[in-house]
């Protein structure tokens, strides 16, 4: 999970990295209070989840609480590459000298954690990684040793800190240690750290992403999503522990196993092309034992989406029996009754095969169509999609 | 011949005594694999009786290896408890340790990763996998043993269903080893491990890899075939249609930007000269080809 700026802002100041006041708001009047109650010069941000907001006209400096009011009214609902500015975060502003740079992330490449420092911060760190490789410093970190005092030390050196702001900067690694750590977190980033005219070190904006499967340890976390960006199909899927993703396609998915789901989605869209771009309407995998109620609920949720015109449901009965998932569908539509409309082709293979197509074969329902293989299912879904 | 695992693998079952482990214990078991005992923390010296099987259980792995010589390790534990359980058998110096558990925090996998890797006695597969199955020798994780049986084919998946569709595609040919090496972000066998062992088995004479969506491995899963790999190489890659920024079922399956798309693993395997096919169907295809069956 990607967390907001200010969300992020709060769980430095939590750890103990310094922050500057700040507040939320979703309205001009709540801008117009935070304003005045944090005094002098403040930036009002745009909170998207998304970068090149400031490019975008998402953060502007405000002299006084009025002001303040008038910036948050226009940025208050405006559209950033498809991301409609639902909160803003009012800050106050600082005197900058100069800006810096700090991560810690899980390198995915190397199966380590990994520190990336500069002292060129306050741009894009891809392109500074891309035109001044010197002056990003990469740092690995060992999952078992983390960073220790000395550690910070010389990451501050090897990305060439100033002398002035180097126990700053060391300290403030420690804590995003500590913070990166505690909260399973997968991505702690500071752009920029900045260094004040007075010499004090500040996180001045922030990005943290999350480890999903971290949630069982994580209670407070659960209050950090943004149920309001949530799709309304996948928000009634989550509700019914299905793995479900929305996409913008016509035939609907279901299937069993994470990568077998993809696959379905890949050989529909390239069935598709053959009749005008027919594409999957979601991801939707319901895991190895696949119930009657799964299937229904399922079921449901796809036959609740208005995008689609066709289903594929595509099993390979590893653990779970084939006749265990036919009999799951022909209950599933049972269940739904007249709720379901849309043709749907039916590709099971694997264990007791044989037993699961007859039993489809014998309900004889006449919205289930069987397929042979998985190429010519996804090639007759795409078909019916079209209808 | 096979990898990682073959008729001399002794296996013993950590969270045999949950729902999971007892279950897949029992088709482990059935499938001839030598599962000779458990490990549950706090459950030590009991016996469970799994199809006429008294299956003793012990306290820790280095208690079980002791006991009956076990050179395997299979978790079934849940998440919560799994890094605990990882570290037990790494402390044993288990040879190997196979982790189905789905679900683990990545700062946990990455810490018995590096852990193990400190250690240098233990190799990882998973977590969040299959497991594996050498056919007609061992079966360790959750893998229907019945698709297929031994064969000079090589197979390496992050995925558990399309390492079952592509065993069903070859089913007539069959397989030295097919290794489900898992979909989380960090794990502790990659596709590389995987190439190589390929390529030194005499039995392997062409291997299919299987990749999806999130990081590079594949990208370097390429590099390495170009640079080591003599062996023809079939690939697949899932997810193409995934947006970007979406998780898609397995938590390390996301395309982050530009990177880790499926587009440019498909075109860093075809450089490396893997032949790629755009369905399962096509790339089992596209093996029988090169084998000419």
């Amino acid at each position: 999970m990607d967390l907001f700026e200010y969300q992020a802002r709060d769980l430095f100041e939590k750890h103990g990295v310094p922050v500057l006041a700040a507040a939320i708001a979703t309205t001009p009047d709540q801008a117009e209070a935070a304003a005045r109650a944090i005094g002098g010069k403040v930036v009002v941000k745009a909170q998207v989840k998304v970068g090149g907001r400031g490019k975008a006209g998402g953060v502007k400096l405000a002299l006084d609480s009025a002001s303040a009011r008038e910036h948050a009214s226009a940025i208050l609902g405006m559209d950033i590459k498809g991301h409609e500015v639902r909160t803003v975060m009012i800050a106050a502003a600082a005197p900058i000298e100069s800006e810096y740079y700090l991560a810690i992330l899980l390198d995915r490449s190397n199966r380590t954690f990994l520190v990336m420092a500069s002292v060129a911060g306050g741009m894009d760190i891809e392109e500074v990684a891309h035109t001044a490789p010197e002056k990003l410093a990469k740092i690995p970190v060992s999952a078992v040793d983390g960073i220790s005092v000395a550690k910070a030390k010389e990451i501050v050196s090897a990305a060439q800190f100033p002398h002035d702001v180097a126990d700053q900067v060391s300290d403030v690694l420690l804590k995003l240690w500590e913070l990166f750590q505690s909260e399973d977190a997968t991505l702690v980033e500071v752009n920029p750290l900045v260094k004040t005219t007075d010499g004090t070190i500040i996180a001045l904006d922030g990005k943290i992403t999350l480890d999903d499967n971290a949630q069982f340890r994580q209670p407070d976390h659960a209050s950090l999503i943004d149920h309001a960006a949530t799709n309304a199909l996948e928000a009634a899927a989550a509700q019914k522990d299905l793995n479900y993703v929305k996409l913008d396609g016509q035939v609907g998915i279901i299937g069993n196993g994470a990568g077998l789901v993809m696959s379905t989605l890949d050989v529909v869209a390239y069935a598709g092309k053959k009749y005008g771009g027919i594409r999957p309407a979601n991801f939707l995998d319901i895991g190895g034992g696949a119930s009657a109620q799964v299937m229904a609920d399922g079921l449901s949720i796809i036959l609740g989406d208005a995008d689609v015109k066709s289903v594929f449901v595509n099993v390979f009965g590893g653990i779970t029996s084939c006749d265990a998932v036919a009999t799951g569908i022909v209950q599933a539509l049972e269940l739904l009754g007249p709720k379901a409309t849309k043709p749907i082709v039916v590709r099971l293979d694997g264990n007791n095969v044989v037993a699961g197509r007859a039993i489809l074969a014998q309900a004889a329902h006449p919205l289930i169509e069987q397929a042979q293989t998985m190429d010519g299912a996804a090639n007759r879904a795409a078909e019916l999609a079209t209808k | 011949m096979a990898i990682f695992l073959n008729k001399a693998s002794v296996v013993i079952v950590q969270g045999m005594t949950g729902s999971e482990g007892t279950k897949h214990t029992r088709r482990m078991l059935a499938s001839g694999t030598k599962v000779v005992g458990g490990v549950t923390p706090g459950k030590g010296g009991q016996v469970v009786d799994i199809d006429g099987h008294h299956l003793p259980v012990f306290n820790t792995v280095a208690q079980a290896m002791s006991a009956t010589g076990a050179n395997t390790s299979v978790v079934f534990v849940p998440p919560k408890f799994a890094k605990a359980a990882v570290i037990d058998a790494i402390d044993a110096a288990m040879p190997l340790v196979v982790v189905i558990t789905e679900g683990i925090p990545v700062h946990d996998a990455a810490s018995f990763y590096a852990y193990s890797v400190a250690k240098g006695t233990t190799r990882i597969i998973g977590p969040n996998c299959p497991g594996l199955i050498s056919p007609g020798e061992s079966n360790v994780g959750i893998i229907p043993a019945d698709i297929t049986g031994a064969g000079p084919i090589g197979l390496v998946s992050k995925s558990g269903t399309l390492t079952y569709q592509m065993m069903y595609e070859l089913r007539d040919i069959g397989f030295s080893t097919a290794i489900g090496i898992g979909g989380d972000p960090v794990i502790g066998t990659t596709h590389i491990d995987a190439l190589r062992a390929f390529q030194d088995d005499p039995e392997t004479t062409a291997i299919v890899m299987i990749g999806e969506i999130g990081g590079d491995a594949e990208e370097r899963a390429a590099a390495f075939i170009s640079q080591y790999v003599t062996k023809p190489v079939v690939g697949y890659v899932a997810g193409f249609t995934a947006p970007e920024g979406k998780t898609m079922g397995h938590a390390g399956a996301i395309v982050s930007g530009s990177s880790g798309t499926a587009q440019a693993k498909k075109d860093a395997l075809e450089a490396a000269g893997v032949k790629v096919g755009q369905t399962p169907s096509e790339s089992a295809q596209l093996l029988r080809d090169i084998l000419g069956r």
